[in-house]
C-alpha cells in the first residue's frame, strides 16, 4: 500500500517534469508555421527539417563541437586541480584553511553583469578572446569551487586509518593517492564530473562575452540565429534537444555512481 | 578536528588557488575600481569616492527589487528543498528504475539557460501552450504577459521544475549513503516513518542538504536568464529580480561606475547570508548529533 502511495507520486512527478520537455520536442517536429498557427497536442505532419539543418549547417553543428571541446578542458583541469585542494582540506590543518575553504564558494556569488566587461579585457590582455581555453578556464571560476567542496565531503568519509596504514606499508604519496585512494572515492569523482559538465554547459553569459567566432557556444549560436530571422520556434526546439543528448548520455554513465553516490561522504 | 597540521599542505591547495585566482580576484579588484569613479570614456574618468554607493542604497527601485528577490528566493528555498527530499525518498533505490529515474530527473539541469526561458515562453501561452491551454482552459484566466500574479507563478513553476532536480540529486545520494544497518535497527525499536526521517535520514543528510541549501540560494539570488527571456522583468516592474534591474541599468543606461557599485552590494548581500545559512548549518550539525 505504502508502495503504491510512493509510486503513483513519483509517476505524477516525473510527468510533471517531462511535459515542457516533450513540449520542446512535439515543437521541434512542426514548422515555425505549424507551431503558431494551433495548438495540438502531438505534431500532426512531423518532419525533421529541423534537425536536418542542425546537422548539415556548419554554423550550427560547430556550436556543439565548440561546447564540447570546453566543457571537457573544464571537467578535467575542474577534477585535477580540485582533487589534491579536496584531499588537504579533508586531512590537514594548515593556515588559513576554512576561510579559505569558504573563500572558494564566494566566487560563485557575484552577479555576473557586470563582471563581464574586466573578464573581457583579463582575457584580452592574454591573447586568449575567441580560444575555447578562455571558456575552460573562466568556468572554473564557479566549477573549480564546487568540485572542492563535493570532493572534500567524499574524502572525509574515508576513514584516515587507510591513509596511515599505506604510510607505513611504505607507499609514497602519489602511489598512495593514485592506486588507493582515487578508487575509493570515484563515486565521487562521478557525481563532480556530472555536477562540472553540467553547470559549464548551459553557462551562457561568460561563453558569449568570451567568444566571437571560432568557439561560439551553442547556446549563443541559439540565441543568435534565433534574432536574425525573427523567431524559429522549432528550429530552436530541435537544437535544445539536441543540448540534451550529451549530457543525457553523461548521466548514464555515471548513473551508477550517483545511486551509490556520496555513499561514504559525510557530506 | 583529529586532522593533521601541516601547513605543508598548502603546496596542494595552490593549484585551485592560482586557477580560481586569475579568474577571480583581477575582476573584481576592476569593479570595485570602477566604482568608486564617474567614467565617461576610456581615458575620461574622475573619482567620485562613495557616491555611487550613497545613490544606490538610497535608491527606491533597488529596494523593490531586492524585496522581491528575498521573497522568490525565500519561496525557491521553501519550495524545492523539502520538495527535492520527498522526491528524493519516493525515488527507487536500486535496478533499472533507479536509473531510469535518475536520467529522468536530471534532464532539465542540462537545458541552457535562455533555451528554458524560450521554451517556456511557448509552453505557457494560452493559444498554442500545453500549460497556459490547460490553466485557461480550467476557467482561470491566465496570462503571464499580462498579469503580475500570472507572472510570478509562471517563474515560480518554471523554476521549481528546473532546478528541484539538482536538490533531488543530492538529496537522493546522501540517502543513499545511509548504511541499511541503521533502518533495521529504527524497525527492530519500532520507530514511525516519521521519527526514522527525523532521528535518521534528516541528519544524515545534513552535509547534502548544506550543499544545496547554499547552491539554490545563490544561484537563485542570482538568477537572470530564465526569468529576463520569459518576461522581460515585466508586466510592469513586478519580475524585476536584482539582476534584471542590475543590467537594465548597467547596459540600459549604460552607466558603468553606478553599476558596478550596485554590483559589489549585491555580491555582498548574498555573501552575507550565504555565510549566515553556512554558520547556521554547521551550528546544527554539532548540536544534532545522533
Amino acid at each position: 500500500m505504502k508502495f503504491q502511495k510512493r509510486t503513483i507520486g513519483l509517476i505524477i512527478y516525473f510527468v510533471l517534469l517531462m511535459l515542457p520537455i516533450y513540449w520542446m520536442l512535439n515543437m521541434s517536429l512542426r514548422t515555425n508555421a505549424d507551431i503558431l498557427s494551433a495548438f495540438s497536442f502531438y505534431p500532426s505532419a512531423p518532419t525533421l527539417d529541423n534537425y536536418i539543418k542542425i546537422f548539415t549547417d556548419e554554423s550550427w553543428y560547430s556550436g556543439y563541437l565548440n561546447s564540447f571541446y570546453y566543457v571537457s578542458m573544464n571537467v578535467m583541469i575542474s577534477l585535477l586541480t580540485a582533487l589534491p585542494a579536496a584531499y588537504a582540506f579533508s586531512r590537514y590543518n594548515f593556515l588559513g584553511d576554512k576561510h579559505l575553504f569558504f573563500w572558494l564558494l564566494t566566487n560563485r556569488m557575484a552577479p555576473p553583469a557586470v563582471f563581464l566587461l574586466p573578464f573581457f579585457q583579463l582575457y584580452s590582455t592574454f591573447n586568449l578572446i575567441d580560444t575555447h581555453f578562455a571558456v575552460a578556464l573562466s568556468h572554473c571560476l564557479f566549477n573549480v569551487p564546487l568540485a572542492v567542496w563535493v570532493l572534500e565531503g567524499f574524502m572525509s568519509g574515508v576513514p584516515r586509518e587507510i591513509d596511515e596504514m599505506a604510510y607505513i606499508d611504505g607507499y609514497s604519496f602519489p602511489r598512495f593517492f593514485l592506486t588507493i585512494f582515487m578508487p575509493l572515492i570515484r563515486t565521487g569523482i562521478g557525481v563532480t564530473a556530472f555536477f562540472c559538465f553540467m553547470f559549464s554547459w548551459v553557462e551562457l553569459l561568460l561563453a558569449r562575452t568570451l567568444t566571437t567566432t571560432a568557439a561560439k557556444p551553442i547556446a549563443a549560436i541559439m540565441t543568435r540565429t534565433v534574432s536574425a530571422s525573427g523567431l524559429d520556434w522549432g528550429l530552436l526546439a530541435a537544437a535544445g534537444v539536441l543540448t540534451i543528448v550529451p549530457g543525457a548520455l553523461v548521466i548514464w554513465f555515471v548513473r551508477n555512481h550517483l545511486a551509490k553516490g556520496f555513499a561514504l561522504g559525510r557530506v | 578536528m583529529n586532522k593533521w597540521q601541516d601547513n605543508k599542505a598548502w603546496f596542494m591547495v595552490i593549484p585551485v588557488f592560482l586557477v580560481v585566482a586569475v579568474s577571480a580576484i583581477i575582476p573584481l579588484m576592476t569593479v570595485v575600481n570602477y566604482s568608486l569613479q564617474d567614467i565617461f570614456g576610456p581615458d575620461q574618468r574622475v573619482f567620485v569616492g562613495l557616491e555611487w554607493y550613497k545613490d544606490a542604497l538610497t535608491d527606491s527601485r533597488l529596494h523593490d527589487a531586492l524585496s522581491r528577490q528575498l521573497l522568490f528566493s525565500s519561496l525557491v528555498l521553501l519550495i524545492e528543498i523539502p520538495l527535492g527530499i520527498l522526491i528524493a525518498m519516493m525515488m527507487p533505490k536500486k535496478g533499472w528504475s533507479a536509473s531510469l529515474s535518475l536520467v529522468l530527473v536530471a534532464l532539465p539541469l542540462l537545458i541552457p539557460w535562455n533555451v528554458i526561458g524560450t521554451i517556456w515562453i511557448i509552453f505557457m501561452r494560452p493559444d498554442i501552450g500545453l500549460l497556459g491551454a490547460a490553466i485557461n482552459g480550467m476557467g482561470i484566466p491566465f496570462d503571464h504577459t499580462a498579469a503580475p500574479v500570472s507572472a510570478w507563478v509562471t517563474v515560480m513553476m518554471m523554476e521549481v521544475w528546473h532546478w528541484t532536480p539538482l536538490v533531488v540529486l543530492l538529496a537522493y545520494a546522501g540517502l543513499q549513503a545511509i548504511p541499511e544497518a541503521y533502518f533495521q535497527a529504527a524497525r527492530i525499536d519500532g520507530a514511525s516513518a516519521w521519527a526514522t526521517f527525523r532521528y535518521i535520514q534528516l541528519p544524515k543528510m545534513r552535509g547534502v542538504l548544506t550543499i544545496a541549501i547554499l547552491l539554490r540560494f545563490m544561484d537563485s539570488f542570482l538568477i537572470y536568464a530564465e526569468p529576463f527571456v520569459l518576461t522581460g522583468g515585466g508586466p510592469g516592474n513586478s519580475t524585476t529580480f536584482l539582476s534584471i534591474y542590475l543590467v537594465k541599468q548597467a547596459v540600459g543606461q549604460f552607466d558603468l561606475g553606478p553599476a558596478a557599485a550596485f554590483s559589489i552590494i549585491y555580491f555582498l548581500i548574498v555573501l552575507l547570508f550565504c555565510w549566515l545559512f553556512y554558520q547556521a548549518l554547521l551550528k546544527v550539525g554539532t548540536g544534532d548529533k545522533s
